[in-house]
């Protein structure tokens, strides 16, 4: 497979967007980014968009020839890509393995969702479509209670605590204050955490990422193209993917992803870097509980330990391994099919140095880690500058 | 959940009938048509399973899935059956803050929900404490 470069990336703000629609947050993640890029539409070859439920929140399927259309670039191919939360991280991978191949020279990746035109009830609901509707659903599970599931089994297995899952929220929090596009932009302590409404004991309101509307986008080229375009190429070094069970109760750990051990082993391995080369990383936080399994999944602390460490700052800006500058999940907000492309544009900024006051010091190497559902799919991309 | 797609995995969830593989003896619940393992080379047949598990994980629910609203707080746990395969469930018959990782329990029919008023009730098996 031939090299392939991130040339350009765009956000919208992230929130609830009452009078924003679906079409017009698509429309100004792509303009961005095709500005960002500095090419012309006319240059780009197809696009891949990931999305995991306009059916059930805006019940509109065929979404990719909307997005192709209202973007001016008919006829190129057009591409939903779908895998839960993990839809934008697919779809970025789809791209990359379609400039790579030498299909196409240009290649848009886009991801979205308008989660708020339906009432809280109705989403949550859609969301819990990506758990195992027979088996877990039924029996009375909700995304909250599965995350919930592995939090107390971490808890006994490692001795993590509440608080140090309530110091990932705050980091979190913290992060978003320095992101303009960011849904949450206010401080908040351990113990606003601690005394949240109770949702899935052990996790409260405040350990769990809200629902949100945007989209997000990138645009890929080939390393060769990209050096022409730019000054600095972002190279997409590694990508791996990979697949487990759909219910949370039939794998052999409650306390690790095994798609993200897997997909992290690939995307190391084709990058060839290791978990201590990374200078920042986006991680899948959709609960706290799943920051703290990340980064441990990840290697970059001992399994166990990702609450210690994360109380101790070493994930914080300027602490060891920053995780989440963007806010992530928690902070940022998680339209679930734009999130994997989110981080991707965070990443991209942190690597070029446009990432303001949360910058991250000589980064050189990022990493992104979308998970869809409770782990039935996870995601890996390496990044590092390519110039 | 429609009827059809209800009533097809009745014998499943009103007997706690599982597979197992007669190629690898693994037992599987819920049931599947092919072995993991063993792929085209397993020979799956109906395997009920004893009622009898471990706690090995569990959470307080204090805002319900859809349909469970009435219920709240209520115990969701995941199981693991005497005989190998874990399962998600309610904890039944308890005060919510009684249960513990590693509690045994027994798996009881019980009523799950209904569709409306008028419409279908659906049964399922819920864990009840084992109590010393």
């Amino acid at each position: 497979m031939r090299d392939v470069a991130v040339i350009g990336v765009g956000l919208t703000k992230f929130g609830e967007l009452w009078d924003v629609s679906f079409r017009e947050m698509m429309m100004e993640a792509g303009a961005r980014a095709i500005e960002n890029a500095g090419i012309d539409g006319k240059q780009i070859g197809a696009m891949y968009v990931g999305n995991m439920s306009s059916g059930q929140f805006i019940r509109q399927e065929h979404i990719s020839s909307i997005v192709a259309e209202h973007a001016g670039l008919l006829p190129i191919p057009s591409t939903r890509v779908e895998g839960a939360c993990a839809s934008g991280g697919l779809a970025l991978r789809q791209a990359v393995i379609d400039v790579g191949s030498g299909l196409h020279d240009i290649v848009v990746a886009a991801g979205i969702e308008k989660m708020t035109d339906v009432l809280t009830g109705v989403a949550t609901g859609a969301l819990a479509t990506a758990a195992d509707q027979e088996w877990e659903v039924f029996v009375g599970a909700t995304f909250p209670g599965l995350y919930a599931l592995m939090a107390r089994r971490h808890m006994y297995e490692f001795g993590t605590t509440e608080e140090q899952m309530a110091a990932v929220a705050v980091k979190n929090h913290h992060n978003a204050c320095f992101n303009t596009c960011a849904q949450y932009q206010m401080e908040i302590t351990v113990d606003d955490v601690m005394k949240s409404p109770p949702v899935t004991l052990p996790l409260k309101l405040l350990d769990c990422s809200p629902i949100t509307d945007g989209a997000a986008c990138v645009i890929l080229a080939s390393a060769e193209k990209a050096r022409k375009l730019t000054n600095t190429p972002i190279l997409v070094a590694g990508t791996g993917q990979a697949s487990d069970t759909i219910s949370l109760h039939s794998r052999s750990s409650l306390t690790s992803l095994q798609a993200t051990i897997e997909a992290a082993r690939k995307a190391y391995k084709m990058a060839g870097v290791k978990p201590d080369d990374i200078d920042l990383a986006e991680v899948h936080d959709c609960f706290t509980i799943a920051e703290i399994m990340a980064i441990e999944d990840l290697e970059f602390c001992k399994k166990g330990e990702g609450g210690k460490v994360t109380e101790q700052g070493e994930t914080a800006i300027g602490g060891r391994i920053p995780v989440n500058t963007s806010g992530g999940l928690k902070g940022k907000g998680h339209p679930v099919g734009a999130t994997g492309i989110a981080q991707v544009v965070e990443i991209v900024q942190q690597l070029r140095g446009e990432a303001g006051k949360r910058q991250v010091d000589g980064a050189e190497i990022g990493l992104a880690h979308n998970v869809g559902g409770s782990g039935g799919t996870a995601v890996v991309h390496v990044l590092r500058r390519g110039d | 959940m429609a009827v059809p797609r209800f009533w097809r995995e009745i014998p499943n969830r009103y007997n706690l009938v599982g597979a197992r593989c007669g190629n690898c003896n693994k037992i599987l619940f819920p049931p599947r048509s092919i072995c993991p393992s063993c792929r085209r080379m397993g020979k799956l047949e109906p395997y009920r399973l004893k009622r009898q598990g471990k706690v090995l994980s569990y959470t307080v629910a204090h805002v319900a899935a859809e349909g469970f609203e009435d219920q709240v707080p209520y115990v969701l746990a995941i199981i693991e059956l005497e005989d190998g395969p874990r399962l998600t469930a309610q904890i039944t018959d308890c005060n919510p803050d009684e249960v513990k990782i590693g509690d045994e329990v027994e798996m009881v029919f019980r009523r799950m929900g209904e569709e409306s008023q008028d419409g279908v009730i659906y049964y399922g098996f819920k864990g009840r404490l084992i109590k010393p």
